[in-house]
């Protein structure tokens, strides 16, 4: 009996909510039609994506969704974020919940093999670090011997935290916890000495202590945590479509192409600028977008650096210097392939 | 006066539709057939979905190496070379350890405040109704984050541990022990432990039938007492004292050494303790006072005092009344003890249903093999109880 | 010979008027006799009750000094609870509930927007008080608003968006139809012959043309007000989509109590039924799935609907991240549910069924009309705790991620807006005074309720 009420409850309810069903075409034409773009966001990070009183999403990896946007409605609103924890941000990107998933995910080879998942780029080169309280005067994660580690768990994280008190003979108690929040309130609170997670997050999360200027983040990267945005597997066109709206970024920065100067690049004479903002090739066809698609992107967005310094970097609170995330033309890892 | 023509009773057209056992196979084999439907469709969906979504299935997982540590384990768990396999039995374990050891004390802490609760004395009664309904009207989740967050947390932090009598530390890390080291000879106060155990519970039998036969009673609370205590106690002075203790040592960050209690243990198990106790004090006093008073008086009327009365006419009748209920309390402690997971202690939901289901992702699995697991305990605590409640029940003439 | 009495006493020392009657001696009677019965009848009984006062007075006055004396009522951020900052000893932060009152509501549910929510409470109220108070008239009627009319106005109110206004037009629509139908069936009423019975009809037919067929009349005008009240609300200001993200709050949590309840008593009834039923199969499925639900944790049940659900239904059809929570209570309610019920069914005499049945009732008629009515009636107090019960487990899709009112709370207490000492014992102690409240409120009406039942059962 349970059954039939289930799947009638399922049933009914999910065809008004989901708008009714959607035919088995490639995501691009599925988001065209449907008007908007779905996009599985981190539930609250500081500077890669937070909601603001009214609800309006900001970040580094919401820029990422808004520039897709772009490149597809001419209109950078036009999507719809969901938050997920990191404990079902695959789930819900795996059952098709969510177009794709920007939100500080690591690249590895399990999650891009057994998962059924495809990264399709790196955003931001980030790594594993440690916070700790200026007033135990650790200078080094090599001196955490002993300590109590704070955690989240589900994540690369309690790997990585694992491996390293391993590979240095350390002892230490690790305490992990379902959410960013509690793990952070634990740490404040005394429950650990140490809180690790991305570096990033940790100047995120610092944000959040009552008096952030009394911890510090330890030199120590103990891994490599490329973070990127992640499309399903089986549909290489959506795939383009969110690798080549990051490379566009990336490459109108290294081109000199900002939103503000974007209008008077379209009559640009350098090839390579001709061929980013679509005066020169159908580069945009051939990914089923318009051809003035990275204009576009430039245009409502901006380039990775402006996106960068916007969100994370030295307009923000976060004050992060771009370090491996500056382009590989200053000394950075940032390297995008060239549109032609 | 006209009569009015009765129809006999002839098989009327619908007669195959309307007779109740065809319909009664009909409504069977419908229900049969939709349930049945929509397994295969889940089924058949969740297995399109896997492959499509290149999500491993089957148990493959189980022996592959973990990769990340535990706090608190009850068997050797380290992120080298254990499994998945191996972190399901730390959760089981972290959960059937809370459980039991909430289950022991609710009861004691249920009793009591349930007799309070009827108690004579004002003060004490009132005090047990406050309980009694503040507990049981706010959720047990509220309660854990409030021992937790507000009880616990606020400890001083490891530097500055609250130093009790005997080597014994509070901090925000816990309540950090002397941990007991045993000498092989140890062994013989074990032994000494069990055969005083089996001694008494032989005099006590022996003493019940010579209280049958002549009457005589014997001091059994005593004599249980002191083969108990007194016998392992004897033998560890005569071995020697094969016992020594680890003390806790300031080290850089945390105490080193002594056996750490966690806080999230204590707060789980205050929480379930008093939560659950809330909800056994009730039983208990309904079950006492479904015990008419005509037992209690006719108790006095013989000459027994309140002390026995409870002991041996009230509380036997009414145990009748509260060990069914009594039972569902502590499954609902179990199945609460899941709620551990808010709280970071790595109980069998929040180990295996969290961390091992992210690494995995194989979300089939591991949920269906968690509630396999509370499902098992819960039917066999019921099948126990039914056996117990059969013996205590009312043999009816 | 004379009596003996007072008057003609022959010694002058027996007394010749009656004494007044003498207070009893405090020993036995009055405040004192009370305490030492009642508190200090034995050393025991004198240490116990030591033993609380000392508790009493240790804990009271510190509490009273901490939440009331102490407190901070207002302020515009945390340095108006900083003991420093404000140069006195500082109890709870008052201030911090007092800003945050809206989010601990609404969410983030868009601020133009929360009128809507505020119609859905005052509905839900509405259908609360007509259904709970004893004395409300047409207790059908009030169901029917209760378990159709709100369930689908909060739907179309709360989510907004094209697809729940266009379904809120063909509800119109069909309510009209309806209308219109049962205009002709009181006029013409030898058409309804097709599916109303002859003795039925021949009454309907005696009746005047407005008063026949006056009970679905009844539940079809309540339909047309509400969804017209919902659609003219609509057309003013305009229903733009809220997505569920936005959900959160003591809205979220009454939003799940009463989809549970909704959902778990029809689907406890029909458990119930079934799990009494004489067809095996239908009675070996309904006891599989009570005992199965039973036997488990809800966060276990909340993490299969919220894990595995998605994979058991085709992807386009992955329900909403709120539902799963939803669909996982209901139908933990609704194990719980079937077994309170089927309590207050055994509890029905045997003669009862045996008498609908030798009326020739069939088995849906008697279920309806003679078992169910009294049944029920008997086990509101059991359907109440049962209520209770899940009003207390809304707090655990916190675990899943859904923003419920403790989770909202818990969200704050990281805002370094507000962050103080203090915070936390307050946002606890403001969480406990609500679900106190609600919880104590009820279980006080299931008292109640269970005293006038009583009542009626004495001889």
């Amino acid at each position: 009996m349970h059954k039939i009420f289930a799947a009638a409850l399922v049933a009914a309810v999910t065809t008004v909510c989901a708008g009714g069903a959607q035919a088995q075409t490639g995501l691009l034409a599925q988001i065209k039609a449907r008007g908007n773009l779905i996009c599985g966001v981190g539930p609250g990070l500081a500077g890669f994506g937070i909601p603001d009183a009214q609800g309006n999403w900001s970040g580094l990896d919401v820029d990422l969704c808004r520039a897709i946007s772009a490149a597809v409605f001419n209109d950078p609103s036009k999507v719809k974020y969901i938050p997920l924890s990191s404990k079902d941000r695959f789930t819900a990107l795996q059952s098709g919940e969510v177009d794709l998933l920007s939100r500080n995910t690591t690249w590895t080879m399990s999650r891009d093999t057994s998962l059924g998942l495809n990264f399709a780029g790196v955003n931001y080169y980030d790594g594993q670090g440690f916070l700790v309280r200026k007033k135990l005067g650790v200078d080094s994660a090599l001196k955490l011997a002993g300590a109590s580690v704070c955690t989240q768990q589900g994540t690369t994280t309690e790997l990585n935290l694992a491996d390293y008190f391993r590979a240095n003979n350390m002892k230490y108690e690790v305490v992990a916890f379902g959410t960013a929040d509690e793990t952070i309130k634990a740490y404040e609170s005394g429950r650990c000495d140490a809180f690790t997670t991305d570096a990033s997050g940790l100047y995120a999360e610092r944000l959040k202590l009552s008096v952030p200027a009394d911890h510090i983040v330890l030199p120590e990267i103990i891994s490599k945590e490329p973070l990127g945005p992640v499309v399903r597997h089986g549909d290489d066109n959506w795939l383009d479509v969110v690798k080549w709206t990051h490379n566009a970024m990336l490459n109108a920065e290294e081109l000199g192409i900002t939103k503000a100067n974007a209008d008077e690049m379209l009559k640009s004479d350098n090839p390579e600028i001709k061929r980013l903002v679509g005066t020169e090739g159908k580069f945009g066809e051939a990914i089923g977008l318009p051809n003035d698609w990275a204009y576009r992107i430039v245009k409502h967005v901006g380039n990775y650096g402006e996106s960068f310094e916007k969100n994370v970097g030295s307009n923000s609170l976060l004050k992060i210097a771009r370090g491996q995330n500056a382009l590989w033309t200053k000394g950075g890892l940032q390297y995008a392939p060239p549109i032609r | 006066m006209s009569t009015i023509p009765i129809e006999t009773a002839k098989p009327g057209r619908g007669s195959l539709f309307y007779d109740p056992r065809i319909r009664g196979y009909v409504y069977q084999i419908l229900l049969i057939a939709v349930v049945g439907f929509l397994i295969w469709s889940a089924a058949s969906n969740a297995i399109e979905n896997l492959r499509a979504q290149k999500i491993a299935s089957g148990l493959g997982f189980w022996n592959n190496a973990a990769g990340f540590d535990v706090n608190q384990k009850l068997i050797p768990f380290s992120a080298s070379g254990s499994t998945y396999g191996q972190a399901f039995y730390v959760g089981l374990l972290n959960t059937l350890l809370v459980a039991s050891i909430g289950i022991v004390l609710s009861t004691f802490l249920g009793f009591f405040v349930g007799v309070a609760r009827l108690s004579h004395n004002w003060v004490l009664a009132k005090l047990a109704m406050i309980y009694v309904e503040v507990i049981r009207n706010l959720p047990l989740l509220l309660q854990l984050f409030f021992w937790y967050n507000a009880v616990l947390k606020p400890l001083p932090d490891a530097r500055n541990s609250i130093e009790l009598p005997g080597s014994i530390f509070l901090n925000n890390r816990g309540l950090i022990l002397p941990n007991p080291q045993f000498a092989p000879a140890f062994q013989a106060v074990v032994i000494a432990f069990f055969i005083a155990v089996v001694a008494a519970i032989v005099i006590y039998r022996w003493s019940k039938k010579q209280q049958a036969r002549t009457g005589r009673q014997y001091p059994n609370g005593l004599i249980t007492f002191g083969l108990i205590i007194g016998a392992p106690l004897l033998v560890y002075f005569a071995a020697g004292q094969p016992l020594s203790f680890d003390l806790p040592q300031q080290g850089r960050f945390n105490l080193t050494g002594g056996l750490q209690i966690f806080p999230e243990f204590v707060a789980l198990l205050i929480g379930l303790t008093t939560y659950t106790a809330g909800f056994i004090a009730e039983v208990v006093r309904a079950g006492i006072l479904a015990v008419s008073r005509g037992q209690t008086e006719a108790a006095y009327a013989l000459g027994l005092r309140p002390g026995p009365t409870l002991k041996l006419v009230v509380i036997p009748q009414a145990m009748r009344v509260i060990i069914p209920p009594l039972t569902s309390n502590y499954l609902n402690l179990t199945k609460n003890s899941s709620l551990a997971v808010a709280i970071g202690y790595p109980d069998l939901v929040q180990v295996f249903t969290g961390t091992v289901l992210n690494q995995t992702g194989q979300a089939v699995e591991v949920v269906a093999i968690t509630m396999a697991v509370y499902l098992t305990i819960s039917l066999v605590t019921s099948l126990f109880m039914n056996i117990y409640n059969k013996r205590m029940a009312l043999v009816e003439r | 010979m004379t009596d003996a009495t007072l008057e003609n006493a022959r010694y002058a020392f027996v007394r010749r008027e009656t004494l007044e009657q003498e207070a009893a001696p405090l020993t036995v009677a009055g405040p004192l006799a009370w305490i030492r019965n009642n508190l200090f009848s034995s050393p025991l009984n004198a240490l116990l009750t030591l033993a609380c006062l000392y508790v009493v007075v240790t804990s009271v006055p510190s509490l009273v000094q901490f939440y009331f004396i102490d407190a901070v009522w207002s302020g515009t951020n945390r340095d108006a609870c900083l003991a420093d900052k404000v140069g006195r000893p500082v109890g709870a932060c008052w201030a911090y509930i007092a800003d945050r009152f809206q989010y601990f509501i609404y969410g983030s549910y868009p601020i133009q927007q929360r009128w809507r929510v505020n119609i859905v409470f005052a509905m839900f109220a509405l259908g609360v008080v007509w259904l709970l108070w004893e004395r409300a008239p047409l207790k059908k009627v009030g169901a029917f608003f209760f378990f159709v009319l709100l369930p689908i106005g909060a739907y179309v109110l709360l989510l907004g968006g094209d697809n729940a206004e266009s379904f809120l037009r063909f509800l119109i629509l069909l309510t009209f139809g309806l209308a219109l139908l049962y205009l002709i069936l009181s006029f013409v009423p030898s058409l309804a012959r097709f599916w109303v019975g002859p003795a039925l009809l021949a009454v309907e037919k005696a009746a005047p043309p407005w008063q026949r067929f006056h009970r679905p009349k009844r539940l079809i005008l309540l339909a047309m007000v509400v969804f017209g009240l919902i659609a003219m609300l609509a057309n003013s200001a305009g229903l733009p989509r809220v997505d569920t993200g936005l959900w959160g709050g003591m809205m979220v949590t009454f939003l799940i109590a009463a989809v549970g309840i909704v959902f778990s008593l029809p689907l406890g009834v029909i458990l119930a039924l079934g799990r009494r039923s004489k067809l095996p199969a239908i009675q070996l499925l309904s006891v599989i799935f009570i005992e199965f639900v039973r036997g488990v944790p809800l966060i276990t049940v909340l993490f299969m609907a919220n894990t595995m659900l998605p994979l058991f239904v085709p992807q386009e059809y992955s329900p909403d991240r709120l539902l799963r929570p939803l669909i996982g209570v209901a139908l933990f309610a609704a194990a719980y549910m079937a077994e309170v019920i089927r309590g207050g069914l055994q509890a029905i005499p045997k003669g009862q069924y045996e008498g609908a049945m030798s009326l020739g009732l069939g088995y849906w008629q008697m279920m309806r009309l003679i078992i169910l009515p009294q049944a029920l009636r008997i086990v509101i107090p059991g359907i109440v705790n049962t209520f209770i019960g899940l009003f207390k487990d809304t707090t655990l899709v916190t675990i899943v991620g859904i923003f419920d009112f403790l989770r909202t709370i818990e969200a704050t207490l990281v805002d370094p807006t507000w962050a103080t000492p203090t915070t936390r014992a307050t946002g606890y102690a403001f969480a406990a005074i609500f679900y106190f409240l609600c919880c104590w409120g009820m279980s006080r009406y299931s008292i109640a309720v269970e005293k006038r039942l009583a009542a009626g059962q004495k001889r």
